[in-house]
């Protein structure tokens, strides 16, 4: 299945928006979610159904003003 | 004399001090008579003890941002040296590989300051608050510091959508600082919206020009002088900073005059001392300018040496 991960398309294997991060590799990292432009809580990614072609925003902190 | 005079807003003052202290309004009145004459007691009751945003007492009036410095460590130094309490910060896409953002975020909590998460870049009201969902979970903090920009080159804010943003985002629980303009109508909104703290752009982000409309941040420092206000956003050189300070500001936000100045941690430390001193002369109630020149020698008892 095919997913837009932060602009990209990429290749995962995965059902749930908690597998998805994990078939990508982001492990225990400190990001937050959102999906087709909808915030998702760390606490719902288990229960969060991923399609073809979803969008995923995955963001962590970074130097602001 | 004006209307937004340096003694309306000592008034105002004085009246914030009065509902903070309790102190009885007839002996107020009689040193805000006397003020001239007595300046000591007018400073020590115009002296609010505490610069406290949503709760929170802060010992330090200068709020850092920590975008564009040469490095981590100039960073890290530089923030140490500036004594700021709070550091603005931004969420950006993370890619697994490089894991960018875990890095900065062990740095930024190694310094150990407050951190006030930004929505920088959007544009609508739905990004912004998408943007400040996802923040408060990974910052772990109510704070967000609400950015709808409306137009690209001055980087001004969308005061509509900003107040819809702040509304949704106060029913949620967020703790919301705006980035405004110094329209008071626009800050009366906000205020209604849910904001308890109000952030009046000097000038355009990254422009450091400086106070742009004095007229305008004075009269928005007379129209609410209970609530912590503070310029964000154009500040370019301590003396602009001292000068927001001057005026009756709470605190100044700045990041690029740091930043990118030659020396970062020095100039940190400048704008702490900057902002220090402003605040001193603030409730040391400053002189009014006059048109005409005054003596400041005594006239009487010169000899005359025709």
């Amino acid at each position: 299945m095919t997913v837009i991960v932060n602009g990209e398309p990429r290749a995962v294997a995965a059902g749930t928006l908690a597998e998805a991060l994990q078939a990508l590799d982001y492990g225990e990292a400190r990001v937050a979610t959102a999906l087709n432009g909808e915030f998702v809580p760390a606490r719902a990614r288990a229960a969060t159904p991923v399609k073809e072609g979803d969008r995923i925003e995955i963001v962590a902190p970074r130097q602001g003003g | 004399m004006g209307t937004w005079s340096s003694q309306r807003l000592l008034d105002c003052s004085v009246a914030k001090a009065r509902r903070r202290t309790g102190v009885l309004p007839n002996a107020l009145r009689l040193l805000t008579m006397t003020a001239a004459i007595d300046r000591r007691k007018t400073v020590a009751l115009t002296q609010t003890p505490d610069f406290t945003l949503y709760g929170v007492t802060l010992a330090s009036r200068l709020l850092l941002g920590t975008s564009q410095y040469p490095s981590p460590a100039i960073l890290a130094e530089a923030a140490h040296a500036s004594s700021a309490d709070v550091l603005t910060v931004s969420l950006r896409r993370e890619s697994a590989r490089l894991r960018e953002g875990q890095d900065f975020w062990r740095l930024i909590r190694d310094i150990g300051a407050r951190v006030l998460p930004n929505t920088a870049g959007c544009y609508s009201v739905k990004e912004a608050v998408t943007t400040a969902q996802m923040a408060r979970e990974v910052f772990s903090t109510p704070w967000i510091k609400l950015e709808v920009i409306g137009e690209a080159d001055t980087l001004q804010p969308d005061v509509f959508g900003l107040v819809e943003a702040a509304r949704i985002l106060a029913s949620e629980g967020f703790e919301v600082f705006p980035y405004t303009t110094e329209d008071l109508v626009v800050a009366e909104r906000l205020l209604d919206a849910g904001c308890k703290v109000l952030m009046p752009w000097g000038a355009p982000i990254g422009s450091g020009k400086g106070l742009n409309n004095v007229f305008g941040l004075r009269a928005l420092r007379a129209h609410f002088p209970d609530v912590p206000l503070i310029v964000d956003a154009g500040v370019g050189l301590p003396s602009h900073a001292a000068a927001a300070m001057e005026l009756g500001y709470d605190g100044v936000l700045l990041n690029t005059a740091v930043a990118k100045a030659g020396d970062p941690i020095a100039m940190a430390r400048a704008f702490a001392q900057a902002i220090q001193a402003g605040r001193a002369a603030f409730l040391a109630g400053p002189t009014q300018p006059r048109d005409m020149a005054s003596p400041s020698t005594p006239v009487v008892g010169r000899a005359v040496l025709i």
